[in-house]
């Protein structure tokens, strides 16, 4: 296949002209191409993606429309008139509007105060909030979008939240509504409502951009689609003229081969058990409700789903880290106590290893050097001194072993962690936590952030620990590397366990619907999918 | 105790948290704005200092007032620089600020008038006077009410009056204008407010602003409405209880004026106390002095209610990415 | 994702400090230029006052004593991301475990006086520290606030304390018992004529003590590595299995018996009684100490001692420039604290801008690029 270029897509005019067109835009961070000779246009009254991998530089080609960033250099066309769009009140002005991928609600302001917030007519607040309320009462029923206007941000679900923020838009006039990553945080039935509410304001005449790295997503409602790939575009294409396989491609830049080269798993004994298993966050709301599996020696069990299900917190209760969660986590057939804000470093002294999620920040402290962060965790082992004192010395001389070990580069263990880059940090974890010979090793994200190089080499030392006889447990959200690592699947969608797949005879439309919460054979057979179901 | 007695607590109670009220809602917008101000006391002791200052050279109460107001204003600006625009600590800049003052004062007061660190003691005109209400000595013959409003209402400053008025003034402008809104969203949210496209800058240091002038009001109530000229150390941790009060008060005014006039009658009790015993039992004078850092102890620990700031206080915004 | 480059170590450590403290001189001086004296007269007067004969120089160290124990006791605290600012009282309360002491064994011999005096004004320094450490632990409420509020707590506690409890029944002025010679801690005078009539003690030997040990302690124990991670990102603490709570509690309590010892210098080894306001807001100079240095042991230690000069300075130019106060040193101190703490922002990234000009081979474009080209 042959992609068109940017530039012949924008050659015929579309029929309702262009709502937006941009020019040769660069942004730099510093070192960082960010944004590279930028084109795309967007013709009025469509619904238009976006995708490309973290980092690709949607978001902040968003920011420079959104008037969040300036860019260093091209031109922005709004409605066929050159405007520099310097701060976001000006953007607005201009009838852009923004839904941000983390919602910029004040939480304790009702949902009228938030729309107002920054429209305001005058002064005083009263007729301000009177217009809206009644402006509020129509937009709802124009777009079919019900809110509460006196309920308070923090009391209403993450999906009513975003319909708020995309009423602000539409209260300040937004012709066009740019959505980074709307889905993310919405469940299947959420995330519906979401696209039933854009394909209106389709009909309305209003235009769309929906960033996203969701293909699927994509395939189900956009008009047409750009892809970016490192800071450029790569590619605008039709939606229909198009498919998931070639966008992928175009995304990654070569045909990815995620097939891990493993035999088959022979499981031991148990070694990490999970019963009933609730787990609360931070807020107090329960994240993960009765779970429990096993996960043996020799074998890597994989738990998939949307982000947001459940999965951190499951991870972060299983290797300790949360005192309030309820049930039994047994490790080495030795109940782990979850109770104190120290149970990370009895999970430890039981044999458990944990690759955290998110290394930036939970795995390192990105300010210390590396050899500091190499005994991370382990600070009390008798390895690296007697007694309460520290040995710089040994402490060093493992650093230096793991560096060599799994191949960090720069190989020098001075040197802050902070300016590493994210495969070589990642390495740095992996190398402490693997080294250490654990009996369990619980994995988040292996390979979030990390260069292609990276990932094949994360993949093959995962493989080695399991053919080692370890037990594993991974999470991602990556549904591929979930694919192509474990050898169970399980799979979760708010704080329960959906089902158990196989990944070997279990197709992707399968799992799929299990991640939005729909388990056919537990329908088809009661009690089929184990007690994880039961209300 | 008689209704004189009573009367004359209370009316002293009112003086006495007459500054602390003043420094309270004066901290009350910055902090929603969301920035912490442990600096009220610095700003009320060099308001104090000018205040006396130039009342004494002048002969004038309000351009006495003026001063103070300007030295507070410029002080909170210097503090808004080091917070805002330069992002930096807040806290220690509230630090340096409160030992800016304190050395600053005493310094300048001892090289300028030579008289230990006192402004010359200000003559008629030089220092506000308490204005008597209408009707004031008419009806002071009235029983009960009659003291009531002679007494406790009527013959106070002018000061005072501005500041128990700032209390609905505030919470009307917290709650019912524009600029409410957005410094109660500053202070919550300065990401969602800079979405808004409203400048987050420009809104604290808005807030900065006012809470300068209000520590300038309270400083000079300190040296030319209830004292007659500056004294060392004049102010004497009360923009400390004024911060004690606002934490009590969780940030919210009507609730700041309660606070402030509890802790004042805990100073004009403790003031009383100190040549009285109540009933057989003996409370230590410092027992009650401690008391408002105690109480807001223990409301902070969420043992008595939970005060909860605002959730950006304290950080400086950036934009992120 | 800006790509600010750091500076050099040295220049972290040395130059910048150096900056804000000539900046805050510049402005101090420009004050004592608007009351019409000569600032560099007042400089003269203070290094002469601070350093040119041993009795100013005793004065010099003893100060610096104090701000060794208060500077050490913010360093502490902030290594673990907490910001101590109660030095003040806990100093202040420790002092009623340092006089309990001494005058309970004053009739034995400082020998033994003073290392029972240092646990006991340590345990009630640190107890006055570990209330506010629980409360943040335990029940969320932040140290900033709750030191502040226990200053002003023991000040009342020591009024009572010292006018009700302590004060003998045949004295009028508010002070304990004065501590017998043999329990007092000798002062260098004693073995040094140098230090002419300074009160200048062995608390010093604390102080460089406590200077050792809280290196030894950040730098090369577990404990100090915990607190360390603690500081930088309690998630990852968390993620290390260390216990925050414990470790907020345990820090403080180290923090507040730190801030303690200024009691032993004052009570045992200066007013030989324990008489109101002896701290005299050492806590505060403690502060711009730990800035200044860094949080720092030889940083501290440099600091205190450039303090202990301004004061010992300052009260010299009082006699010699009557026009200036000793005040004016509280105003360097806060110039100090305001430019080292609250306006880094002001120097910082021009200094960033100059070494990436003048030095552009440095470490940090070597690691850009090495790390660029692992990528890919």
């Amino acid at each position: 296949m042959n992609p068109q270029r940017p530039e012949t897509a924008a050659a015929s005019a579309p029929a309702n002209g262009w709502a937006i067109e941009l020019e040769q835009i660069n942004k730099r961070f510093g070192a960082v191409h960010a944004n590279k000779d930028i084109d795309l246009s967007i013709a009025r009254g469509t619904i238009h993606g976006i995708v490309g991998e973290n980092g690709a530089g949607k978001s902040t080609l968003m920011s420079i429309l959104y008037g969040f960033y300036t860019a260093d250099s091209g031109t922005i066309r709004v409605n066929g008139q050159v405007q520099s769009i310097t701060d976001s009140s000006h953007a607005l002005s201009l009838g852009i509007g923004m839904v941000h991928q983390h919602f910029m609600l004040v939480d304790n302001f009702s949902v009228l105060e938030n729309i107002v917030l920054g429209a305001e007519d005058s002064g005083f607040l009263k007729p301000s909030l009177d217009r809206a309320r009644k402006e509020l009462d129509r937009l709802e029923h124009e777009y079919d979008l019900e809110v509460d206007p006196d309920a308070i941000i923090e009391d209403i679900s993450v999906g009513q939240q975003q319909r708020v923020e995309i009423l602000k838009a539409l209260y300040r006039g937004a012709e066009t509504l740019i959505l980074d990553e709307p889905t993310g945080v919405l469940t299947p039935k959420e995330a519906d409502d979401l696209f039933r509410v854009l394909r209106t304001l389709r009909e309305q005449g209003k235009t769309v951009i929906l960033i996203t790295h969701k293909l699927r997503e994509i395939m189900a409602i956009t008009d047409s689609v750009s892809v970016m790939r490192q800071g450029q575009m790569v590619a605008t294409v039709r939606t229909s003229e198009t498919s998931p396989e070639q966008l992928a491609e175009l995304m990654v830049g070569r045909r990815v081969l995620l097939r891990v080269e493993k035999d088959q798993a022979k499981p031991g004994k148990t070694l990490l058990e999970v019963q009933n298993l609730v787990v609360k966050d931070d807020m107090g709301i329960t994240r993960v409700k009765d779970v429990s599996f096993a996960v043996r020696a020799g074998e890597i069990v994989g738990i998939a789903g949307v982000s947001g299900n459940g999965q951190s917190e499951l991870l972060e209760a299983v290797s300790g880290m949360r005192d309030q969660a309820s049930g039994n986590v047994i490790l080495n057939g030795d109940a782990l106590s979850l109770k104190g804000d120290d149970g990370a470093a009895r999970a430890r002294a039981a044999g458990l290893a944990h690759v955290p999620e998110d290394r930036q920040r939970m795995g390192l402290v990105t300010n210390f050097s590396e050899w500091e962060n190499a005994i991370l965790g382990y600070q009390n082992s008798s390895d690296y001194g007697q007694g309460p004192f520290l040995d710089i010395g040994a402490a060093k001389k493992r650093a230096a072993e793991h560096v060599k070990l799994f191949d960090v580069r720069p190989a020098n263990i001075n040197l802050k962690t902070s300016l590493f880059s994210g495969g070589n940090q990642q390495k740095i974890v992996l190398a402490r936590e693997m080294e250490r010979d654990p009996d369990v090793l619980v994995i988040g994200q292996p390979t979030r952030g990390v260069d292609i190089g990276a990932i094949e080499f994360i993949h093959n030392e995962i493989i080695k620990m399991r053919d080692e006889g370890k037990a594993i447990l991974l999470v991602s959200v990556e549904l591929d590397e979930i694919r192509s690592l474990a050898d169970r699947i399980i799979v979760m969608f708010d704080g329960v366990i959906v089902g158990e797949a196989d990944p070997a005879s279990a197709s992707e439309g399968e799992l799929g619907l299990m991640m939005a919460g729909i388990n056919d054979k537990a329908a088809a057979g009661p009690g089929a999918a184990g007690q994880e179901t039961k209300p | 105790m008689d209704l004189s007695a009573i009367l004359s607590i209370l009316d002293a109670t009112i003086r006495l948290s007459t500054p602390l009220l003043l420094a309270c809602l004066a901290g009350l917008y910055s902090e929603r704005a969301g920035i912490f101000d442990i600096g009220l006391e610095g700003k009320m002791l060099a308001a104090a200092f000018a205040a006396g200052a130039v009342a004494a050279i002048t002969g004038s109460a309000w351009i006495g007032l003026a001063a103070g107001m300007s030295v507070s204003l410029a002080t909170a600006l210097l503090q808004g620089v080091a917070a805002i625009t330069l992002r930096g600590n807040q806290l220690i800049a509230g630090v340096a600020i409160n030992m800016l003052a304190a050395g600053l004062t005493t310094f300048l007061g001892q090289t300028w008038f030579s008289q230990g660190g006192r402004t010359p003691p200000l003559g008629e005109g030089g220092r506000f006077v308490p204005i008597n209400l209408p009707f004031a000595n008419e009806v002071a013959g009235v029983p009960i009410i009659g003291p009531i409003y002679y007494e406790l209402i009527s013959g106070h400053y002018i000061l005072v009056y501005i500041a128990f008025l700032m209390v609905a003034v505030t919470a009307y402008v917290l709650y019912r204008t524009r600029f409410g809104l957005r410094l109660r969203a500053v202070g919550e949210s300065p990401k969602a407010v800079d979405t808004a496209g409203i400048s987050v800058v420009k809104l604290r240091y808005q807030a900065v602003i006012i809470t300068g002038l209000l520590c300038g009001i309270a400083g000079a109530y300190f040296s030319i409405a209830q004292g007659s000229g500056f004294g060392n150390n004049m102010t004497a941790g009360k923009g400390y209880i004024a911060l004690a009060a606002l934490i009590f008060a969780k940030w919210k005014p009507v609730p700041a004026m309660f606070t402030c006039l509890l802790f004042g009658f805990l100073d004009a009790l403790q003031i009383r106390l100190q040549s009285a015993r109540l009933g057989g039992v003996e409370i230590p004078v410092q027992a009650i002095q401690a008391l408002p850092y105690v109480l807001t102890v223990i409301l902070l620990a969420g043992f008595i209610g939970k005060a909860v700031g605002p959730k950006a206080g304290g950080v400086a915004y950036t934009k992120e990415r | 994702m800006s790509a600010r480059r750091p500076i050099p170590r040295w220049a972290d450590v040395a130059l910048l400090p150096a900056i804000n403290l000539l900046l805050a001189l510049i402005v101090s001086g420009l004050v004592v230029l608007f009351v019409g004296e000569n600032p560099f007269h007042a400089i003269q007067v203070i290094i002469y006052g601070a350093f040119g004969y041993g009795e100013g120089v005793g004065y010099t160290l003893y100060y610096a004593t104090n701000f060794i124990f208060t500077g050490l006791a913010v360093a502490v605290a902030a290594h673990a991301g907490l910001f101590n600012i109660g030095g003040d009282g806990q100093a202040y309360v420790a002092g009623l475990g340092a006089i309990v002491v001494a005058l309970a064994l004053d009739q034995t011999h400082w020998l033994i006086a003073m290392p029972l005096a240092v646990i006991a004004a340590g345990a009630v320094g640190g107890f006055w520290a570990f209330v506010p450490g629980w409360l943040q632990a335990k029940r969320g409420s932040h140290v900033v606030i709750t030191t502040i509020m226990f200053n002003f707590i023991a000040a009342a506690l020591m009024v009572y304390m010292v006018n009700r409890v302590l004060k003998p029944a045949s004295t009028m002025a508010p002070e304990s018992e004065t501590i017998d010679v043999a329990g007092r801690v000798p002062q260098l005078r004693q073995f040094f004529s140098f230090f002419g009539y300074s009160p200048v003690n062995l608390s010093i030997v604390i102080a460089i003590a406590a200077l050792i040990g809280v290196y030894i302690l950040i730098w090369h124990t577990k404990f100090g590595y915990a607190m360390r991670v603690l500081g930088q990102n309690p998630t990852a603490s968390r993620y290390a299995g260390i216990s925050n709570s414990r470790m907020i509690m345990i820090t403080m309590t180290i923090s507040g018996a730190l801030a303690g010892m200024v009691a032993i210098n004052e009570v045992m080894g200066v007013q030989n009684r324990l008489v109101l306001d002896f701290v005299a807001g050492a806590g505060f100079v403690g502060i711009a100490v730990a800035l200044m240095g860094r949080n720092h042991p030889i940083g501290i230690a440099l600091a205190a001692v450039l303090f202990g000069a301004l004061y010992q300075g300052g009260q010299e130019l009082q006699f010699v420039i009557p026009g200036i106060t000793r005040e004016m040193i509280v105003v360097i101190q806060a110039l100090v604290i305001l430019f080292t703490g609250a306006m880094e922002g002001l120097f910082r990234p021009a200094l960033e801008r100059a070494f990436m000009l003048f030095s552009p081979e440095q470490k940090a474009d070597a690691i850009a690029a090495s790390t660029a080209k692992t990528e890919s």
